[in-house]
């Protein structure tokens, strides 16, 4: 039987096969169709200092093999967390790691020091830096290694302890130049990738689809975009932990991304087509170690062969 | 009207309201009119639990060119007969989805999840129902009344579209109903006018206690504005373009009125604010009075129009002039 457990940054994780954040909603959601124990664990909802109202509608699109999103972070803020969501999902024995995001440095930092006082049985942190920088109109954190660097340095302060994960965003002209300013300032891993930057237009109306404009592009179309990322930062920081995700639908899909050098992967969007696309791909996986003879899944992290 | 969304999923995991992800054999597809498609489809642990105003997801086609579900409101559960529950959905076709579901015949699977989201609350003594539905929205009103008069309620209808083929099966409405009123745009079947011309005249000729009401938003508002100036409660069940279902995906939210009560200051007035709902699980079926529907954004693309419930009646319907007044929302 194929051995899927792996330590990710410190952190021991029964599967490699997570749930990405914002596709599993709180976990109650979730559990309705998956036991959550069989996770590898759920990245949960992005959580910020104060509630979020979140955009409006229309917040969604359809697009070819994928979906645009403009949500803006709906969420009723980390103290809810910490009061109600976290203790459920413990009580499920589910690996939780958190997901937080602001729109100042402050208020990451504000929002990791309620983890670190209220966080007891968080596994990770996911930063979610692919949200405007309201001291810097013009840019997300994620689009600047200066940006980027300032969050996670004031994260990983407050959670000197806890395994950092800042999401890179895709939409950038270096992805290994903003990975090294994130590792530099003290990121334990890299969450690799988030959703593309994309827009689309009713021609009728000649309006956006979307109410925000632009959104996120996730989904099978992401997919490349997502196993090329990961492939290059991994090439650049071969020892770093990466959590993998951008567009998994089936097993080939998330062994593609490990072959490029994630050592865990996240399911995204699938998880609205089908809410048990997670532990199919599991099985999918132990399947494949079987008739390849891999032992454990850290065998195939990387192990793609571009040379020869 | 407006809860904890926690409440509500923990209601429904205890309840034996969960949400299953089943499939389901079709029994047999037919058309209403020209314009609708039906299917029945066999599933039976849907087909015992589903209230009327809730909603399947259904898988449309393989592949992934068109990733999303999509969301149907029940028309029907037949109960009796040789199979175990099945549930009828109707549609018309309006994209890649739809078009692959009006090919489904007998004997194929089909890939749905369900029960999803909230659906009508039945009134509680005997009392005289009016229901108000618009183009293909009337679909989860047939549902309805066959609940309301299984239950000793009178059920009114007042049944609306742009034209004489989109109307949604008025031969049974004129079946089911003790007063039906069958109003066209155009006036190719009916009285010529919108639902809203002949509302105030229904509610008092039959004494209305509730209204229920689904379709076009502009169409929902409306009524929503007659109901509360006849004092009268009113259910509405929303559209919106969604893509999950279940509740984790955030995009089909509705801008409700929510009053919070001001921090100590007890001699405050509370405040209003707005928050959005998900349709998917705080929905679909709201209080027409806490929706704020200029808040709602229209038009929508009608590419896109196939991923709410009952496919936006929308885009197509009536009201569709004064639908579109309406500015979306500033940031």
């Amino acid at each position: 039987m194929a051995d899927l457990s792996i330590k990710l940054a410190g952190v021991e994780l029964s599967s490699p096969v997570l749930v990405a954040s914002g596709t599993f909603g709180s976990g109650r959601e979730g559990s309705f169709f998956v036991d959550l124990k069989e996770l590898g664990g759920i990245i949960v909802k992005s959580t910020t200092l104060a509630p979020w109202k979140g955009k409006p509608t229309p917040r969604m699109c359809e697009t070819p093999s994928g979906m645009l999103n403009a949500i803006g972070i709906q969420n009723k803020g980390i103290d809810h967390f910490i009061a109600h969501d976290l203790p459920w999902l413990l009580k499920k024995k589910a690996s939780v790691i958190a997901s937080i995001a602001g729109n100042t440095v402050e208020e990451y930092v504000k929002v990791a020091d309620k983890l670190r006082s209220g966080g007891r049985g968080v596994a990770a942190v996911e930063v979610n830096i692919s949200c405007p920088n309201l001291e810097d109109s013009s840019n997300m954190f994620s689009h600047s290694p200066e940006a980027t660097a300032a969050v996670v340095a004031g994260v990983k302060k407050a959670l000197p302890k806890m395994a950092v994960f800042p999401k890179l965003s895709p939409n950038v002209t270096s992805l290994p130049e903003i990975a090294g300013a994130a590792l530099e300032a003290g990121a334990d891993g890299l969450s690799l990738i988030n959703t593309l930057f994309g827009m689309a237009i009713d021609v009728e109306h000649r309006r956006p689809k979307l109410a925000g404009v632009t959104g996120g592009l996730s989904g099978p179309a992401l997919r490349p975009v997502a196993v090329r990322a990961v492939w290059e930062v991994h090439r650049a920081f071969p020892h770093v932990p990466i959590i993998g995700q951008g567009g998994i639908i089936s097993a080939n899909d998330a062994l593609e991304l490990i072959l490029a050098g994630a050592s865990a992967v996240a399911v995204g969007t699938a998880n609205f087509v089908n809410a048990r696309a997670s532990i199919e791909v599991t099985t999918g996986i132990c399947e494949y170690m079987d008739r390849h003879g891999i032992a454990s899944v850290s065998e195939l992290v990387g192990a793609v062969k571009t040379e020869g | 009207m407006t809860e904890h969304p926690d409440a509500q999923t923990e209601r429904q995991a205890s309840g034996g309201g969960a949400m299953l992800l089943t499939r389901g054999e079709v029994l047999g597809h037919k058309k209403y009119g020209e314009h609708y498609h039906s299917l029945t489809i066999v599933a039976p642990e849907i087909g015992e639990r589903v209230q009327p105003g809730q909603f399947v997801n259904i898988r449309c086609g393989e592949g992934s060119a068109h990733i999303l579900r999509r969301p149907f409101s029940v028309y029907r559960v037949h109960k009796r007969g040789g199979w175990a529950s099945t549930i009828e959905i109707v549609f018309d076709i309006r994209g890649a989805g739809t078009q692959y579901l009006s090919q489904l015949r007998a004997h194929k699977m089909v890939d749905l999840v369900g029960p999803l989201g909230r659906g009508f609350a039945l009134p509680k003594g005997r009392a005289h129902c009016l229901l108000v539905g618009g183009g293909i929205g009337a679909a989860p009103l047939f549902f309805l009344a066959d609940d309301l008069r299984n239950e000793g309620h009178r059920v009114d209808v007042i049944l609306g579209a742009r034209s004489n083929r989109m109307l949604l099966n008025p031969i049974e409405v004129r079946r089911l109903a003790s007063i039906a009123r069958v109003v066209t745009d155009d006036g190719s079947t009916g009285e010529q006018g919108l639902v809203t011309d002949v509302l105030e005249e229904t509610i008092e000729r039959s004494e209305t206690d509730i209204i229920y009401s689904c379709g076009p938003h502009a169409m929902l508002e409306a009524v929503s504005a007659i109901g509360a100036e006849h004092k009268l409660p009113v259910q509405v069940a929303v559209e919106e373009l969604m893509a999950c279902g279940f509740g984790v995906c955030m995009t089909c939210v509705v801008p409700l009125k929510t009053k919070r009560k001001a921090s100590r200051d007890k001699d405050k007035e509370p405040e209003e604010e707005i928050t959005y709902a998900r349709s998917c699980t705080e929905g679909p079926v709201f209080n027409g009075a806490s929706v704020v529907w200029n808040g709602a954004a229209r038009p929508v693309a009608e590419d896109q129009a196939e991923l709410s419930t009952a496919g936006l009646a929308v885009a197509q319907g009536s009201f569709e002039d004064s639908a579109g007044e309406h500015p979306p929302p500033g940031n």
